[in-house]
Parts: structure tokens; C-alpha cells; sequence
């Protein structure tokens, strides 16, 4: 070894960080670390610890850098954090720019030849002869590449005071079925575990202590979330095209639907899963089998929203219902594929030409993500047009600690379709008419008997018979009924939270960005200021939304996105408070952590 | 249904003719369109199709319109500009009980729909797709379309330099098992092969050369009503036999060749051009690439392969429309999201 690690670690005596700490490893894409890094995160889990995980990851099969960050959190923030206290630089490349970066005291595990300690003095480093012990515990060369990341899981847990046996367990978990696997990295943790035993010291500037916080948790990703909300919601029809970081999401739902969806009676499949060409065809198939009457969805991201974007106007138009899944991703254009942003705000409010309204649900956490999957569907249907269930990567893909999923008991809610008998009894009945005068007319289904109900359906000027028309009446019944729908879906989109101090200085933010605002409300709080928290969760607003906006003072408007696409959408829906938005803004790819709020909100408050 | 009035006769389902209309044409009086209408009409009625069960697509173009013209109690949806095959796509996986026809045009199809095209036909989409050929874009008066001949003139004199696609070439490759071409100007084959394609499971591929008089009906133009019925070069007689008819139809031994579909429907075929067999596929790629060369227009059934399992089947679904599954059926138990929650903690 190059250096001493006893005495690179730090003294006794320095206040110790219980289940309070990130980790960032640093690894090359495609190396098999994911797996490590997943059960360094599943073991500190099954520890009682609440934990949640980060992959920055590169958009690259593999050889490019990557970085998986592990938070723990005794309070239960499930962030992004900024700061690190202990990195783990297994890729040469970036191991002296992340090390030039790591914050002070930080504890640093790398490969012996690195020799990192020569760079900075103010860390404490743990160098590991990484060669030396893959060679010993893994008898076969080629698979040294991917075992030696196990090593690291094994160093770590005895520097930090996780249970070799957890770490074990999650070893079998994730591998489950692949027993040589299985023993092969159990075999690789090990080693690193009793090295690390025989050479280190204890530490404790950072620990994992057994705690009871993760009792009956589960970890999922959003992806997974939205798959299994659409499985229980009875989704019967997807047309799809693969584009990160949204692909996983079908994938999943074709995961479990080979399970759960096929008729016990005949062993026949009760759904359609088609890989369409591109994402307009996708969009054709959702919006026609939703008018066919089936319950379809598509998953996407924002270049894929942007090339359906011509469909999405029809469906909004003839009235076709449609779930419409946006795992949004960063940038215009091919942007950042693997980092994450919610920069599609504005294009799935309005998405298409001419004037268009969509009714959008932005999940906040992983509950939300299945519960709203779920009743994307049947606002789907209601309101007889496509849905947006809007994510980003951050909630898609990064692995997170949740409370399993309620049973969603509430029945289908198929709309207003009517039968044969229905459109037998019907008197006048025309396919555009508002019967109930909430906007939302009456449909039919094609390959309904008896000879009634049948009609055209046409992108083009109709009338309330759906008889093409270019009279000015006529366009302006239907565009204004449909102005009228979109009133009504604020009685049955979900209504916004609250976490309120008691203060007219309003905090609002929505889907990923939820657990930096409320760690940043907690934060503020601390230092003196109080902040009344909404987290928005739809759209059209609500009116909870509106009696927040008049009332407060101000409105810290948190999102991540350049050009502050929510805060345009408030501003234009309350006109006469538009100087009560004040923008947060985070847009560099990674997620918003909790300190960048503070710091601009204080920003804010100083001036 | 109408009631049938002495001088209307009704089908088998006491249908009359009159109930497979549609609206009124809008199109150009003498358009080819309208006379491929007609057929429909008249190749549904014979078919003793029921009109509930019809679904009609359509993407933008004159074409597009059609749909409005026939069958009215089917249902239609006229969609966005090449769209259509997934539309049709869409609606026959919800419902693998409707009979899908899309119609579109060769801007629709062979431009900005190409795409489409070449994934529904892949797909054996359970769809007879109609392409109303005529070489022109109509609908914008008169730019050539990917169809326009080589050599082919605008009425404004303008030439056109580049080679056409052709649909029947492109989906043969693609691997279509019902591949036609049609001249609107000979209602009688075209009758027979959209009767035979009512029967068909996967996807009917008809390319319906059907000249625009309005923009493309000038001595210059290849696609002129004139120029394709000087070029018309039928390949064969041809009769379809309904399943139910099968056994009351005596059929000519010798010169006719008869193809059976998995329902017991057939196609009696009687080669009047060439010696042509539309089971060849190489064969028939040869001839149309032939006829092409020499300027000429192979109509008839130009391949056939009637075995091959529509969409539906190859995705293993339930008999009954997806979109009339029940929520017991869709709706997994308490117990298995209990499961799939234990094995995620």
C-alpha cells in the first residue's frame, strides 16, 4: 500500500454522520456496477436505513464514465444531495477530476495505483489493491472485470458498518436464479470485506447503524411504478418506440403482462404490445384503439412527444382517448438523453398546432406514479382524449424507497359510452353534442350491432353530429365546448398538497423536484423562514391552486427547466398576479438537491 | 336497414344495396375515385358484409375523402396526412372483429406515409389497403407524386425525372400475402378481387390505378384514363366464390386455377394475358418489373399466399375485442399486487 490508511482517517472525537450521508462511486459504463451499486444501496436498505439512489450515467453502451450516488437519510430526504462524504473512483479517467472536486474530509476509496493521495491532502484515503484481491477470489480471468466492483461493495460496508450478511442477501436478490453469480460476487464482497478488516482501522466520521425505517418499504423505480399502474388499470393496447429514458417503462409492462395478462381459460394474451416504426405510429395506435374503445398507452420521452405531436392535436380534436406517458429527459433536440430535466412543461400543455389544452398529472413520488398511472386511464376515458402522465428521468429510472402500493379498489371509470340498446333508445343523438353541458359528450363504439351510432370521425371542421362543416358556428361550438371539457377536468384531476409552516411566502414545486422542496422548506425553516409548500400535481389547475396564488405574497416557483415553462403557465392562467412568481431554476441535467433552492430563495429574499 | 322495396333485392343478411352507401361524392365529376367506390359498395353487398363491423381510415388527400362516400353504417375516421395503417393498426387490435379498409392515395402513401405503409404490410395488419393511384397530389392541384411515371407530364409541362415506386413491387417484398392491382376504368376484375379481399385475413395490398381527370388526364401523363386503358394488360379472369357458395358452384376443369383461403372461400383464377401464377413470387416480381419496362400495366391478382396469420394471431390475443374485456379479466387481484410488493422489498 502507498499510503497508511490509519492514518489518513480521521481522529476520534469528530461528530459522526449516522444514516446521514451520500456516497458517489465512480465507475466506466457497462463494467457490471450497476449491480454493485445496487446492492451496496439494497443492503444499507434492508439495515432499516432510508436510502435512495442515483445513476448519472452516460449515453453510451459501454466505456464511458458513470456515477451512482447513494443517499441515506435518517429524516427520510430522498434528494439528490450535493455534497458527498464518501467517493469510491474505480475509473481512472475521471478519478483526478473527481477527486479535485470531492469536498473536504471526504472518505476516498480507489485503486492502489491511482495514487490519489498525492493530489490532495485534506481527504482521507483508502487506497485498495483492487488487482491483487479480484485475483485471488475469483478464479476466472474474464469475469474479473465485473467482479472486481463487488470488491468495493465489501471495502465500503466494512468502512461504513454495513452487515456483510445484508450485503449477502442483496447479492442473491439481485442475482436471483443465477446461482454461480450469486456465489462469484458474494465470494468478490468478501474478500474486499476481511482485506478491508485486516488493513483499515475503524472509522467514524460516517457510519450505517441498524435503524427500523425501511420496515415493509419496498424500492422501485417510476418506470416500474407507471408500468404497474397501467397493468392494474386494465391498459389493453400499447404502441411503442424505445427512447431513453422511457423505454423501461413498456418494457416492464411487457414484464408483467406476460405474467398477469394472459386469459387462464384459453392462455391467450387480454393485451396488444406492438413496437411500432417511430413514435407518430405510436401515437396512431394508442388514439385509435382508445377510440375503438380499448384502454391504451404509449411511454415516451420529449423528442418522441415532439414527433407525435401532430396526432396528439387530433386526438384532442375528434375526441379520442389516450394515455400518453413522458419520461422526459433533457434539452431540445437530442439534448442529454441520460440526464434529466422537466423541460416538456409547456409542450404537453399545449401540445400541437392551433389551440390545445391536455389535461397533464405530474406524479411526485412512486405511490403517485402507479395511483395516477391508474387513473390516467379513466380521465383517459372520461374526457375522451389523450392524457399526459408527465415524468422525467429522475423519477423514471433512479431507484427509490417507498411505501408499497394501496390496492386500487375504485372501479373502471369507462365514460360516457353508449350500447346498443343505449343508442337504440338515443333520441337525436349526435357524437359532438353536450347532453350534460360539462363539455363531455356522448360516444359510440365501432363494431356496435343494431345500425345506430356509427359516425364519421375527422380531424377536419365537424359539427355536432360530427358532419364535416366549415361554418364559423360550428367550429366555435366544438372548440368552445372543448374549452368547456377542460373546465370540468379540475373537479377530477388531483388536487394539490400541502405542507404549510404558516406563511404568506408561498413554496411550489411538482413531480421530481418534491423531495428537494420539501427538504429545502425544512432547511429554510431552520434558518428563520417560513414557507407555506403546494405541490402542484395537475393540470388544469385547481381551485386550491387559485386560492393559493391570490393569497400568498409571494411564490417561489421551483423547477427545473431554463425558461420557467411552469411559472409561463401561471402567469398566463392569473394574469393580474404574474409578479408573485419567483422562478427557481435548475437545469444542468442532474437533478435539484435542496441547497440550490435555499440558496436562491435566500438570494431572493435578500434583495 | 331500409326496407326493401320490390324492385331492391337484399342480400343474405336482407340487406339492399342502398344500406352500403355513403354520402355524396364531393370529388370531381368523372373522378376514377368515385367508380372505385362504387365497387366497394357493390363488392360489400355481395359479400353480405355487415356494416357495423366496417371500419374506415383514411389519411388526407382526395382519396382520404372516400370513406364518407360509402357504407355509413360503418364507422369512419379520416385521420392525419399518411397516418391512416396506423390508425387501422390501432383500432384492429382493440377489435380484432372489425373489418378494416384504409384508404389512401400515392402522395399518402408512397411520400410522407411510406413508412407506414412498409410496417402495416410487415405486420400482416388485418386491413384491406386501398391505394387510389393517380400519380398527382389533387388535393393541392396537380404536383407529381412518388408514383408519376418517369418521362410523365404536369399539365404545366413540367417533366418528371425521377423513378416511381411501386406499391404491388414493395409489398410483395415486404412479404403481403394479397397483393392486386386494379384500373378504376374495369369495374368487373376489380368487383371480383374486393369481394376475395372481403375474405382475406392479413393485409390486402390494392393499388387501384385511377386516373385524376382534373390534373392528370392530359395526353402527356402516363396515368391519363386513355394512356392506362391502352396499357391495361389484364392477367386472368377472375371469379371469387364465397365459402358458403362453395359447394353450389361448378367449376370448369382445365384453364382455372383455384386458390382456397383458411375460411374455404375461393379465387378461381383464369389466365388470359400470359402464363401467370400468382403463387409465384419470384415469378411475379419478374413479370411486373417486366411490364413496367416495356410502359405497360399488369392488372389482376398479382400475388397470392393466403396462409399467413393476421396481427392478432401472431400476438397470441384473446377471440373476443380487446376493448370489451372485462374489468375482472383486466384487473389483477389484491394478492398479486401483494406479491409483486414483496418481491420488490
Amino acid at each position: 500500500m502507498t499510503a497508511s490508511p490509519a492514518a489518513a482517517l480521521p481522529a476520534q472525537g469528530a461528530k459522526t454522520r449516522i444514516n446521514d450521508f451520500s456516497i458517489q462511486v465512480a465507475t466506466v459504463n457497462g463494467s457490471g456496477s450497476q449491480t454493485a451499486n445496487t446492492v451496496l444501496l439494497r443492503a444499507i436498505f434492508q439495515m432499516g436505513v432510508f436510502v435512495s439512489g442515483k445513476n448519472l450515467f452516460p449515453s453510451n453502451i459501454a466505456g464511458l464514465p458513470t456515477w451512482f450516488t447513494i443517499r441515506a437519510s435518517a429524516k427520510g430526504y430522498v434528494a439528490r444531495k450535493a455534497s458527498n462524504e464518501m467517493l469510491i473512483l474505480m475509473n481512472p479517467e475521471t478519478a483526478k477530476d473527481d477527486i479535485a472536486k470531492a469536498d473536504t474530509g471526504a472518505l476516498v476509496i480507489y485503486d492502489e495505483p491511482l495514487q490519489l493521495d498525492k493530489l490532495r491532502s485534506d481527504l482521507a484515503c483508502i487506497p485498495v489493491p483492487f488487482q491483487k484481491l479480484v485475483t485471488a477470489s475469483c478464479p476466472e480471468p474474464k469475469l474479473h472485470k465485473l467482479v472486481k466492483n463487488m470488491i468495493y461493495v465489501g471495502v465500503a460496508s466494512r468502512v461504513l458498518g454495513v452487515d456483510m450478511a445484508e450485503v449477502k442477501k442483496a447479492i442473491a436478490k439481485q442475482l436471483k436464479g443465477k446461482d454461480k453469480a450469486i456465489e462469484l460476487n458474494q465470494n468478490a464482497a468478501m474478500a474486499g470485506y476481511d482485506w478491508a478488516m485486516e488493513n483499515l482501522p475503524d472509522q467514524d466520521q460516517v457510519r450505517v447503524v441498524r435503524d427500523n425505517k425501511t420496515q415493509g418499504l419496498i424500492i422501485v423505480d417510476g418506470n416500474e411504478a407507471c408500468a404497474l399502474g397501467a397493468l392494474f388499470a386494465g391498459c389493453t393496447v400499447v404502441g411503442w418506440y424505445p427512447i431513453t429514458p422511457a423505454s423501461t417503462l413498456v418494457e416492464t409492462f411487457i414484464e408483467y403482462a406476460q405474467e398477469y395478462r394472459i386469459d387462464p381459460k384459453t392462455g391467450k394474451s387480454t393485451v396488444a404490445i406492438v413496437q411500432m416504426e417511430d413514435e407518430l405510429a405510436s401515437a396512431g395506435v394508442v388514439l385509435a384503439a382508445g377510440w375503438a374503445g380499448a384502454r391504451s398507452m404509449t411511454s415516451t420521452s420529449g423528442p418522441g412527444v415532439s414527433l407525435m405531436s401532430e396526432f396528439i392535436g387530433l386526438g384532442y380534436y375528434v375526441e379520442a382517448p389516450g394515455v400518453f406517458y413522458n419520461v422526459a429527459r433533457t434539452g431540445p433536440s437530442t439534448g442529454l438523453p441520460t440526464r434529466t430535466q422537466q423541460s416538456d412543461i409547456e409542450l404537453c400543455a399545449k401540445c400541437s398546432h392551433g389551440d390545445t389544452q391536455h389535461i397533464n398529472l405530474y406524479p411526485g413520488n412512486m405511490e403517485e406514479c402507479f395511483q395516477f398511472s391508474y387513473d390516467a386511464f379513466d380521465l383517459a376515458e372520461r374526457f375522451q382524449t389523450p392524457i399526459f402522465v408527465v415524468t422525467d428521468l429522475d423519477l423514471g429510472m433512479q431507484n427509490w424507497s417507498s411505501k408499497p402500493f394501496d390496492y386500487p379498489a375504485k372501479p373502471y371509470d369507462r365514460g360516457k359510452v353508449l350500447n346498443q340498446q343505449q343508442l337504440a333508445e338515443a333520441e337525436d343523438w349526435g357524437r359532438y353534442k353536450d347532453v350534460d353541458g360539462d363539455g363531455i359528450p356522448y360516444r359510440s363504439l365501432p363494431g356496435t350491432p343494431g345500425g345506430k351510432g356509427a359516425y364519421f370521425t375527422r380531424g377536419s371542421g365537424h359539427n355536432a353530429y360530427a358532419q364535416y362543416s366549415e361554418k364559423p358556428e360550428d367550429y366555435l361550438a366544438v372548440v368552445d365546448r372543448l374549452k368547456r371539457k377542460y373546465e370540468t377536468a379540475k373537479t377530477y384531476v388531483p388536487k394539490p398538497l400541502f405542507r404549510n409552516l404558516g406563511s404568506d411566502k408561498g413554496l411550489l414545486a411538482f413531480g421530481s423536484s418534491n423531495p428537494a422542496a420539501i427538504e429545502a422548506q425544512d432547511l429554510l425553516a431552520e434558518g428563520g423562514l417560513k414557507t407555506d409548500y403546494l405541490r402542484l400535481r395537475a393540470l388544469p389547475f385547481t381551485a386550491e391552486v387559485d386560492t393559493f396564488v391570490q393569497e400568498k405574497q409571494v411564490v417561489y416557483l421551483v423547477e427545473q427547466n431554463r425558461d420557467g415553462q411552469m411559472a409561463n403557465l401561471f402567469r398566463e392562467t392569473y394574469p393580474e398576479f404574474a409578479t408573485k412568481f419567483k422562478s427557481v431554476l435548475h437545469y444542468d441535467g442532474h437533478a435539484i438537491d435542496a441547497k440550490f433552492i435555499v440558496d436562491q430563495i435566500t438570494a431572493f429574499e435578500q434583495k | 336497414m331500409t326496407t326493401p322495396t320490390p324492385s331492391a333485392p337484399a342480400n343474405k343478411l336482407g340487406f339492399t344495396k342502398q344500406d352500403y352507401v355513403g354520402s355524396k361524392s364531393t370529388l370531381c365529376a368523372g373522378c376514377g375515385h368515385d367508380a372505385i367506390t362504387a365497387q366497394i359498395i357493390n363488392a360489400a353487398y355481395e359479400s353480405n358484409i355487415e356494416g357495423y363491423r366496417v371500419a374506415k381510415f383514411s389519411g388526407i388527400g382526395c382519396s382520404s375523402k372516400t370513406p364518407a362516400y360509402f357504407i355509413n353504417q360503418g364507422w369512419g375516421f379520416n385521420s392525419v396526412h399518411g397516418r391512416m395503417p396506423s390508425m387501422a393498426t390501432g383500432a384492429s387490435l382493440a377489435n380484432r372483429q372489425l373489418i378494416n379498409i384504409g384508404v389512401s392515395g400515392d402522395g399518402d402513401s408512397m411520400s410522407i406515409g411510406t413508412g407506414q405503409f412498409v410496417h402495416a404490410v410487415r405486420r400482416n395488419v388485418a386491413m384491406i389497403y386501398i391505394i387510389e393511384d393517380n400519380g398527382v397530389y389533387g388535393l393541392t392541384k396537380g404536383q407529381f407524386s412518388a408514383t408519376a411515371d418517369k418521362g410523365s407530364s404536369l399539365k404545366s409541362g413540367a417533366v418528371n425525372e425521377l423513378p416511381p415506386i411501386d406499391p404491388c413491387t414493395l409489398a410483395i417484398e415486404l412479404g403481403c400475402g394479397f397483393v392486386a392491382r386494379c384500373f378504376s376504368g374495369n369495374p368487373k376484375q376489380l368487383g371480383a378481387i374486393l369481394k376475395a379481399a372481403f375474405a382475406y385475413q392479413g393485409t390486402v395490398v390494392l393499388d387501384i390505378i385511377s386516373p385524376c381527370v382534373t390534373f392528370n388526364n392530359h395526353d402527356a401523363s402516363t396515368r391519363s384514363y386513355k394512356h392506362v386503358k391502352d396499357h391495361d394488360f389484364p392477367l386472368h379472369d377472375l371469379g371469387f366464390i364465397q365459402y358458403s357458395e362453395v359447394e353450389d358452384v361448378d367449376i370448369a376443369a382445365g384453364e382455372t386455377e383455384l386458390v382456397t383461403f383458411p375460411d374455404g372461400s375461393k379465387v378461381a383464377i383464369k389466365a388470359i394475358h400470359e402464363d401467370y401464377d400468382p403463387r409465384d413470387r419470384y415469378g411475379a416480381m419478374k413479370a411486373i418489373h417486366e411490364s413496367m419496362e416495356k410502359g405497360e400495366f399488369l392488372t389482376g391478382l398479382l400475388y397470392i399466399n393466403p396462409t399467413q396469420p393476421p396481427l392478432p394471431d401472431l400476438l397470441n390475443l384473446v377471440d373476443e375485442p380487446l376493448a370489451s374485456l372485462d374489468e375482472t379479466l383486466l384487473k389483477p387481484s389484491p394478492a398479486v399486487l401483494e406479491d409483486i410488493m414483496k418481491a420488490l422489498m
